[in-house]
């Protein structure tokens, strides 16, 4: 009997060429390509008077210089908005290469081709633009102020205000026993993968065909986007997704400036053109996240349950909105997390401002709502005098209770209904890892070596899996080798391993024999992208049923060909055979023969075929309702998201005198459903709470009031290194199946990032309790410097 | 005006070779794209990610910081050249197959040339000299957690003491 391959920590496939350095990234690709560099504002706020290219156009080894002037047709209009949505009515986006005004800096302003990257750089430095200074709108204080506008033509700087609510919120605070009121702020981090983005495009004049290589979350979307823009059917075009290092959501914006202009560049110059990005680019030039102001208004029992909770946040999504309004709807809903509030009101504002774009990062609006619900969990625990895992449990949606509907709006549009989950157990077990219980004892016995401790705790429940679809394609070749193509793209999750696994179980070949192909639209033009957890969960079911039909299909023919019925058949290692009779068997490559009513023999396979018989002589070679091949096609679509949960607690020890920030210990539990490959979600966490630390005590974006991006380099952005991060992480799992899909999964790439802020928040207020009404903590994230600050005021003003 | 060019003469992974190149060239661009060894990395440019670690003649160094003609005359070893003889992993690639000390790759290659010098200097590292290993180099995906096992199992496999998988 074959090993059942999903559920088991199977070694990923991809690591192979990863190590030896033979992966191929899109810099990697295109040897002796023309390379690309792109002169970026140095302004927040501008106005174009003049752009002068003369000095660069006799440059030695430069082939092309653009400017907006030099667009034509679709790629001089902006850039798409890709979701709208009703509530944003002052949607903006940004020109291919600005237009007359800049609103952000490094916003794109020309593009130079030349023969290496180097001389690009050269020839970027000799174009002289004439600017006209705008007062730059920095931080969500200004955007709210409005005393300065980012776009002329936005009143108030707001591109969208949308209210959900569910019951009477107002009304039920002002009647309940006790009420508090929080505001809170979040700042900027972003995604910051190792590799920034990188194009490469080669225009075929023979066969009038555009293929790009990108740095991307979305083949497909790029494509079309390419298509649309130059022109070109989208039959002319290929996207093609090479290896990614890393993502974290900054890649599923689409088409970057550089995405249009590489094919552009390509076509017109009739030669391979590539841009990667630098760092700096990438900081000042690609996207950030988690901004946000918030202002909490909570009524509650004397148990600490909800009874309403009116929210209110103020969303700074940078000088564009092409990604809609995502990451602030996420946070409205997914702010909810495990509780039930009885009667909910949210408001939120989503607000322009002259710095780079708000778009997705690894939890997508979630890491702040979290950090809202569970600063006022704790808030509530504080007034009462009770334990944070006490009213927290007060408020939990019960196991019985699912599925949960919220009777609210989420980010795809459908009802907020939780599938399934177990909360109360995911507390227990978390408390227990954590060791929470006996934690006072553990602290006493720290502050007697003069060591201050503290604990926190943080739970959120997260929308995954959303729709609208994914497709796989399985075909077995004659060699018995099996091929899926899956549309999403991958990088760095082990989606050739984990769908392999699928694959190799559903149709019983062995897991050796699999090779998944990701996001390449030659292999599978229709599909949506990486992002929302949501690429086991899609991809994952849609290669389960794409494999069930190739087997149904492989059955079939071996039916007829071993004389034999359908039911009586069972695949094992790679061949059909009859259950219990197992000398009578024939090869799925034979079967794939069989499948081709093909004049020509090429191979062993084929000569093996000669021996079986299939198809009535009566009837058509290719029988009515079939095709040629063993492959199947299928997609799947869910009517609407699965919800994974998690529980994340930490142990701090602060010091004293320097409030510097020490991890003890952090344990994380975790409720994904079914697990394909524990290794690799258990991966998945781990990274996910490194960037949870980075996001909680270490990055933030600092712009000045001109707008500059002061730490735009990995210098001064401090993203975690291993002496920042948790020496161990316990984690445990809970396995609540969904019942969305047929394997039970639910999404897990982003849930490790998701409770960082909120969690290091409780953590930290727990451990300054200097006295009894508290320090609190209100701002994340948090330095020791800010952190000795707030000591030194809650010393002159206790109150 | 066209650059003036400047041979350089480098042994990469015990191979010679001669490219002619502008002074101002880095050493990772000399690698990746004069020598076509695309293995190594580059993830900031400015010498603090660590993912262009290669060694020179032995000892770590960050490629983009420095020109290819300030290492003429020397050996370079990148990941290209970490494989054993037979072609098969090297005991820090096989480390971190066993242990998943990797997912995305982009940063793995700078990981694995400095362990290989880290654990040539100190062949038996304690979990804390494990970690201060690879204190100097940036991942955005694994949380550090299973690199630091890796480096441990390295050792292990090195030591010719680590049980095979």
């Amino acid at each position: 009997m074959t090993t059942r391959m999903f559920g088991e920590s199977v070694a990923r496939v991809e690591d192979d060429r990863f190590l030896r350095g033979t992966g191929r990234y899109v810099d990697d690709l295109g040897a002796g390509a023309l390379q690309a560099a792109v002169l970026r504002s140095p302004h927040a706020h501008a106005r174009i008077v003049d752009i002068d290219v003369s000095a660069v156009l006799d440059v030695d080894g430069v082939h092309a210089v653009f400017t907006y002037d030099d667009l034509q047709g679709p790629m001089a209009e902006p850039l798409p908005l890709l979701i709208p949505h009703p509530a944003l009515t002052h949607g903006r986006t940004q020109y291919a290469l600005a237009k007359d005004e800049v609103n952000h800096v490094g916003e794109a302003i020309a593009f130079v081709v030349a023969d290496d990257r180097y001389l690009a750089e050269d020839a970027v430095d000799k174009i002289v633009v004439t600017y006209e200074f705008l007062p730059p709108v920095v931080g969500l204080a200004a955007a709210r102020a409005a005393e300065r506008l980012v776009h002329d033509d936005v009143p108030g700087n707001v591109a969208a205000r949308l209210q959900q609510h569910v019951g009477d919120a107002p009304s039920a605070i002002a009647a309940a026993p006790h009420r508090l009121s929080l505001d809170l702020d979040i700042e900027r981090s972003a995604s910051t993968p190792m590799e920034g983005r990188g194009v490469l495009a080669r225009w075929d004049t023979d066969s009038a065909r555009m293929q790009v290589w990108t740095s991307t979350q979305t083949s497909t979307g790029v494509r079309a986007a390419v298509a649309a823009k130059l022109g070109l059917d989208l039959g002319q075009v290929d996207v093609i997704t090479p290896d990614v290092g890393g993502g974290f959501g900054v890649k599923i914006v689409h088409p970057w400036p550089e995405e249009l202009l590489v094919p552009l560049a390509a076509r017109v110059l009739g030669e391979p053109v590539k841009f990667i990005e630098d760092r700096r680019e990438h900081f000042i030039s690609a996207a950030h996240e988690r901004a946000q102001v918030q202002h909490v208004e909570v009524g509650f029992d004397d148990d600490g349950r909800l009874l309403g909770l009116d929210v209110e946040f103020w969303h700074d999504n940078g000088a564009y909105t092409p990604y809609g309004l995502i990451v602030p709807i996420i946070t409205s809903t997914q702010l909810l997390g495990p509780y039930k509030p009885h009667n909910y009101r949210v408001t939120f504002e989503s607000l322009y401002t002259n710095t780079v774009i708000v778009t997705p990062y690894r939890g997508a609006g979630r890491p702040q709502g979290v950090y809202a619900m569970e600063r006022t969990m704790d808030a509530i625990a504080a007034y009462l005098g009770k334990d944070r895992a006490e009213v927290r449990a007060a408020n939990f949606i019960q196991p019985d209770e699912f599925p949960y509907d919220h009777h609210l709006t989420f980010q795809d549009g459908r009802p907020l209904i939780y599938d399934s989950g177990d909360y109360p157990q995911l507390l227990d077990k978390i408390t227990a890892l954590i060791g929470w219980d006996g934690f006072e004892a553990e602290r006493a016995e720290a502050a007697a070596r003069g060591r201050r401790l503290g604990i926190g705790l943080a739970c959120y429940v997260e929308g995954t899996g959303v729709g609208p679809y994914e497709g796989a394609h399985v075909h077995v070749e004659t060699s018995g080798k099996v091929k899926v193509a899956i549309g999403l793209t991958t990088q760095g999750q082990g989606h050739q391993t984990a769908f392999a696994q699928i694959v190799a179980d559903e149709l019983g070949v062995p897991f050796e024999s699999v090779e998944v192909v990701t996001g390449d639209t030659r292999r599978m033009p229709y599909a949506v992208g990486t992002f929302a957890s949501r690429a086991a969960v899609m991809s994952g079911s849609a290669v389960q049923l794409a494999a069930r039909k190739t087997k149904e299909k492989a059955l079939r023919i071996a039916a007829e060909a071993l004389e034999a019925s359908v039911d009586d058949l069972e695949i094992v290692e790679g061949s059909v055979r009859v259950k219990g009779a197992p000398d009578s068997s024939i090869a799925l490559g034979t079967v794939a023969v069989l499948s081709n009513p093909l004049r020509y023999a090429f191979d062993e396979a084929s000569g093996a075929a000669t021996q079986f018989s299939v198809g009535d002589p009566g009837k058509p070679p290719v029988a009515d309702g079939e095709e040629p091949g063993l492959e199947a096609r299928e997609f799947y679509s869910p009517e609407r998201s699965t919800f994974a949960a998690g529980m994340h607690a930490v142990v701090v020890d602060i010091d004293p005198d320097t409030a510097e920030i020490e991890i003890v210990r952090y344990a994380v539990v975790h409720d994904c459903g079914n697990l394909i490959n524990p290794m690799i979600v258990q991966g998945q966490i781990h990274g996910g709470v490194a960037q949870g630390v980075g996001g909680a005590l270490y990055e933030r974006m600092e712009y000045d009031e001109f707008g500059q991006l002061l730490n735009a380099s990995f210098m001064d952005f401090l993203m975690p290194y291993v002496t920042e991060v948790p020496d161990g992480i316990e984690i445990d799992h809970l396995e609540t199946p969904s019942p969305l899909n047929k394997l039970g999964i639910k999404g897990a790439g982003e849930a490790g990032v998701i409770p960082s802020a909120a969690l290091f928040a409780s953590a930290v207020e727990d451990a300054e309790r200097l006295t009894p009404s508290g320090l609190a903590i209100t701002a994340m994230p948090i330095s020791p410097s800010q952190l000795f600050e707030l000591r030194a005021q809650h010393r002159k003003d206790p109150s | 005006m066209t650059e003036e060019l400047h041979e350089v003469h480098l042994v990469v992974n015990g191979v010679p070779h001669d490219v002619a190149v502008p002074a101002r060239r880095l050493l990772s661009d000399a690698l990746r794209h004069d020598l076509g060894l695309t293995g190594t990395h580059v993830g900031c440019e400015h010498g603090v990610c660590g993912s262009c670690t290669v060694l020179l003649d032995g000892a770590p160094v960050r490629s983009c910081l420095l020109f290819a003609v300030t290492a003429s005359g020397s050996a370079v070893t990148t990941v290209e050249g970490l494989t054993d003889a037979d072609g098969s992993l090297g005991p820090v690639q096989q480390a971190f197959k066993d242990c998943h000390g990797l997912q995305c790759g982009f940063c793995t290659p700078g990981f694995l040339t400095t362990i290989t010098a880290g654990l040539r200097d100190n062949p038996c590292p304690t979990h804390d000299e494990a970690r201060e290993m690879i204190a100097g180099n940036l991942c955005r995906c694994t949380g550090y957690q299973n690199i630091v096992s890796a480096v441990e199992r390295a050792a292990e496999l090195i030591a010719g003491t680590g049980e095979s998988v």
